[in-house]
C-alpha cells in the first residue's frame, strides 16, 4: 500500500512536470507558427488587388512605392520604372462619384471599373477582387510577400496603411533598445550602488528596514509605475528640457529603470553579501580602508553575481510593456535621442493586436515581433545562466 | 622593551562577557602563545589587538589595549594605519583570488605605494622572509589557489609582511595544515623572531611549547596564567594550568 501511494505520488509530481513544460513549449510553438506566416503574405490586404491600364510596363511594386504613390509624393511612372506618364490614383469608391448610383448595380459596376482602367493610360486603382470579371481588361500587378530585409531593415511600420502596408520593424527594434540602455545607465549605478550600501555599509537595522522596502517596489502593478509616470515625470522632463512633449524614450526608461532597480538591487546585494568574511578580514588586516576593501576585494568578488542582477533588470526592461506604452508617446519613427517620443515592441504588441484582424498580416507581423522579443530576452536569460556558471566553475 | 599591553580589558559580545579583567604585557622580538580550550577568549584577545573585532557588531570593550605604549581604541587612531603596523595571519589560508604576485602587493597597494619596482622588491624579499620564493618565484602570475594548502598560509604570511608591520598575530595559523607545512610554518615564525614580535593562538600545545618563548593559558574568558613557556609546560603555578597541560580536560 505504502509503496502505491508512492508510485501514485510520483506520477503527479511527473504528469504535473510534464503537462507544466509542454504548455510552455506549445506557446512558443504557437507563437512561431503565428507569426512565420508573415513571410507568406503579401503586405496587399487580402482580397483585393492593385491594377494599372494593359498598355504599363511595370509589372510589380513595392510596398513603399505604392505609399508613396497613393500618398502622391511619387507622381510619374518613371520614377518607378515606367513610362514617363502622371500617375492618376484610383480609389474603388471613387467610381461613386463618376456615376449615379443606380447605374452601377450588379455586374455594370465592374464592366465600368474595367473599362475606367483600360481607358487611362497613367491609371493605378486599388480595386476589391470581387469586383474582377473574366473579362477585365486592366493589368494585374504581381503582390509580393513581405520579405526578411524589409522586415528588418525597413524603417517604416505602417501595418495598416491602405493600400500597402509597411511592416519595418527596425524603428521598434531600436526604440525597445534605445529605452533599455537608457534603463540601464540609469539603473546600474543606482542599483550596484544601493546594494553595495546595503550589504556592506548599511547598519543591521537600516538593511532590514529597506531591504523589504526594496522588495515591496517590485510588487507594485506596472500600471501603477506607467500612471506615476505620465502624472509626475512626463510633465517634468517636458519642463527640464523644453521639450514640445513630455512623452518621450528618456520618459520610458526612467520608470523603467525605478521597475529594475528591485531586481537589481536584491541580486547584486545578495551577490555582494557571498563574498566570505575571511576575504574582507584579509583585505582589512592589510591595512585597506572599508572602501578600498568593496572596491578591489568584494566587487571583483562578486562580480558575476553583479552581472547577473544587470543582465536580469535588462531583461524586465525589455520586455515590459504597460508602463512603456503609458509614457514613451508611441511614434514608431526611427529614434534618434532619448528626447523623442519611441515605441517599443512590447507596446506595439500590446497597442495593435486588439485591432488586427485574426490571421491578417498584420496580425502576422505582431507575432512575429513577439517572437523576436522572445528571442531577445532568451538571450539574456541565457548569458545569465552562462555568467553565473562561470562563476560556479571559478569556485 | 614593551610591545603590546593590555591593562584591565573585558570584552563583550552583546551580552556575553568574552575576557574578563586581562592583563598582560608582551615584550618586542618575542614569540607568545595562546593555549586554551575553544570558546576560551583567546582568539577574541588575540583579534582586540589590530582591532578586528570592530567588524563584528554589538561589541563592546573596557580597559586599554596598548601598541608601543598607545592606546589603539583612541579616538583618533586610524584603524588601517594600525593595521599596518600589526599584522595578521588567519586560520584557514584566505589568499585573494589574484595571481602570487598580487596577493603580495595587495598591501602595498592599498597603501599607496605606486612604485613598481619597489613593489617587486618588497614582494621578492617577503617572500623569502616566508620561505617561499625558491617554490613560486617561476609562477607569480599564476593564481594562488594553484599553491598547496601550506604555500597558500605561507603566502598569506608573506602578504602580511609585505607592508612591514612590527607586531604579527598568527590565529590558528597551521590548524588547516599538514604536519610538514606545520612545521614549516614553525620554523618561519622562529625565523621572523628577530624582526617581529609574534602573538600565535594555537591547539597545538606541542607548537606552543616548540615555537615561544612566553605562554599564557585562557580559561573561560580569564587569563588564569601567563609565564614562560618553559615554566608553564614543566612547573605551572595553577593546578588549572596543569590540568590543561596534561590533556585532563580541554
Amino acid at each position: 500500500m505504502k509503496r502505491f501511494t508512492e508510485k501514485i505520488i510520483e506520477g503527479i509530481l511527473k504528469l504535473s512536470g510534464g503537462v507544466t513544460s509542454i504548455i510552455i513549449l506549445l506557446i512558443i510553438l504557437f507563437l512561431f507558427k503565428e507569426g512565420s506566416g508573415l513571410f507568406n503574405n503579401s503586405s496587399i490586404e487580402k482580397g483585393y488587388v492593385l491594377s494599372v491600364n494593359p498598355a504599363n510596363p511595370v509589372k510589380t511594386l513595392s510596398p513603399k512605392q505604392v505609399k508613396e504613390i497613393f500618398d502622391e509624393n511619387i507622381t510619374n511612372w518613371k520614377e518607378v520604372g515606367g513610362n514617363d506618364e502622371e500617375i492618376k490614383t484610383f480609389r474603388f469608391e471613387e467610381i461613386f462619384d463618376l456615376y449615379p448610383d443606380e447605374e452601377l448595380d450588379g455586374e455594370i459596376l465592374s464592366q465600368r471599373l474595367s473599362d475606367e482602367i483600360s481607358k487611362e493610360n497613367g491609371i493605378i486603382a486599388f480595386l476589391p477582387e470581387r469586383y474582377l470579371l473574366t473579362s477585365f481588361k486592366g493589368k494585374l500587378l504581381e503582390s509580393n510577400n513581405v520579405s526578411l530585409s524589409e522586415f528588418f531593415l525597413g524603417k517604416e511600420w505602417f501595418p495598416t496603411a491602405v493600400p500597402a502596408a509597411e511592416f519595418g520593424i527596425l524603428p521598434l527594434l531600436l526604440g525597445t533598445l534605445l529605452v533599455s540602455f537608457g534603463t540601464i545607465a540609469i539603473a546600474l549605478p543606482f542599483g550596484i550602488a544601493v546594494a553595495i550600501y546595503l550589504a556592506e555599509i548599511a547598519d543591521p537595522r537600516i538593511r532590514k528596514f529597506f531591504k523589504p522596502i526594496i522588495e515591496l517596489l517590485a510588487g507594485i502593478p506596472s500600471v501603477v509605475y506607467g500612471f506615476f509616470g505620465l502624472v509626475v515625470i512626463v510633465p517634468l522632463i517636458q519642463k527640464i528640457f523644453g521639450l514640445p512633449v513630455g512623452e518621450t524614450g528618456l520618459a520610458g526608461s526612467i520608470i523603467l529603470a525605478i521597475m529594475a532597480l528591485p531586481t537589481i538591487i536584491t541580486v547584486a546585494e545578495d551577490a555582494i553579501r557571498t563574498t566570505p568574511r575571511v576575504m574582507k578580514e584579509a583585505s582589512l588586516g592589510l591595512g585597506a580602508t572599508h572602501w578600498q576593501t568593496i572596491w578591489r576585494v568584494v566587487v571583483p568578488y562578486s562580480i558575476s553575481g553583479i552581472m547577473a542582477a544587470v543582465m536580469l533588470g535588462i531583461g524586465r526592461a525589455i520586455g515590459e510593456t504597460m508602463a512603456v506604452l503609458m509614457v514613451t508617446g508611441n511614434a514608431a519613427v526611427m529614434p534618434t535621442s532619448l528626447l523623442e517620443p519611441v515605441r517599443t515592441i512590447p507596446a506595439t504588441i500590446a497597442a495593435e493586436l486588439g485591432e488586427a484582424p485574426v490571421g491578417s498580416t498584420h496580425y502576422q507581423s505582431l507575432f512575429m515581433l513577439g517572437c523576436i522579443l522572445f528571442l531577445l530576452t532568451l538571450i539574456i536569460s541565457l548569458s545569465v545562466e552562462f555568467i553565473s556558471g562561470k562563476k560556479k566553475n571559478n569556485n | 622593551m614593551i610591545k603590546l599591553e593590555a591593562k584591565g580589558v573585558d570584552f563583550y559580545y552583546s551580552d556575553f562577557h568574552a575576557l574578563k579583567n586581562i592583563n598582560m604585557q608582551i615584550e618586542s622580538n618575542t614569540v607568545v602563545a595562546f593555549i586554551g580550550p575553544s570558546g576560551c577568549g583567546k582568539s577574541t584577545f588575540l583579534r582586540l589587538f589590530n582591532r578586528m573585532n570592530d567588524l563584528i557588531d554589538g561589541t563592546r570593550l573596557t580597559g586599554q589595549c596598548l601598541v608601543d605604549g598607545k592606546d589603539i581604541y583612541d579616538k583618533n587612531v586610524y584603524v588601517d594605519e594600525l593595521r599596518t603596523k600589526v599584522g595578521m595571519v588567519f586560520q584557514k589560508p584566505n589568499p585573494f583570488p589574484k595571481s602570487i604576485y598580487e596577493n603580495v602587493a595587495y598591501g602595498l597597494r592599498v597603501n599607496g605605494v605606486k612604485d613598481e619596482k619597489l613593489i617587486a622588491q618588497r614582494i621578492e624579499e617577503s617572500l623569502r622572509s616566508a620561505a617561499l620564493w625558491d617554490e613560486v618565484k617561476d609562477k607569480l602570475k599564476k593564481s594562488a589557489f594553484e599553491l598547496s594548502g601550506g604555500q597558500q598560509q605561507r603566502l598569506c604570511i608573506a602578504r602580511a609582511l609585505a607592508i612591514s608591520p612590527s607586531v604579527l598575530l598568527m590565529d590558528e595559523p597551521a590548524s588547516a595544515l599538514d604536519p610538514i607545512s606545520t612545521s614549516k610554518i614553525e620554523e618561519l615564525i622562529y625565523s621572523l623572531k628577530k624582526n617581529y614580535t609574534i602573538v600565535i593562538v594555537t591547539h597545538n600545545m606541542q607548537q606552543a611549547a616548540r615555537v615561544s618563548d612566553k605562554t599564557g593559558f585562557f580559561l573561560l574568558g580569564e587569563l588564569i596564567e601567563y609565564n614562560d613557556t618553559k615554566k608553564i609546560f614543566l612547573n605551572p603555578d595553577k593546578e588549572a594550568t596543569q590540568n590543561y597541560i596534561t590533556g585532563r580536560f580541554g
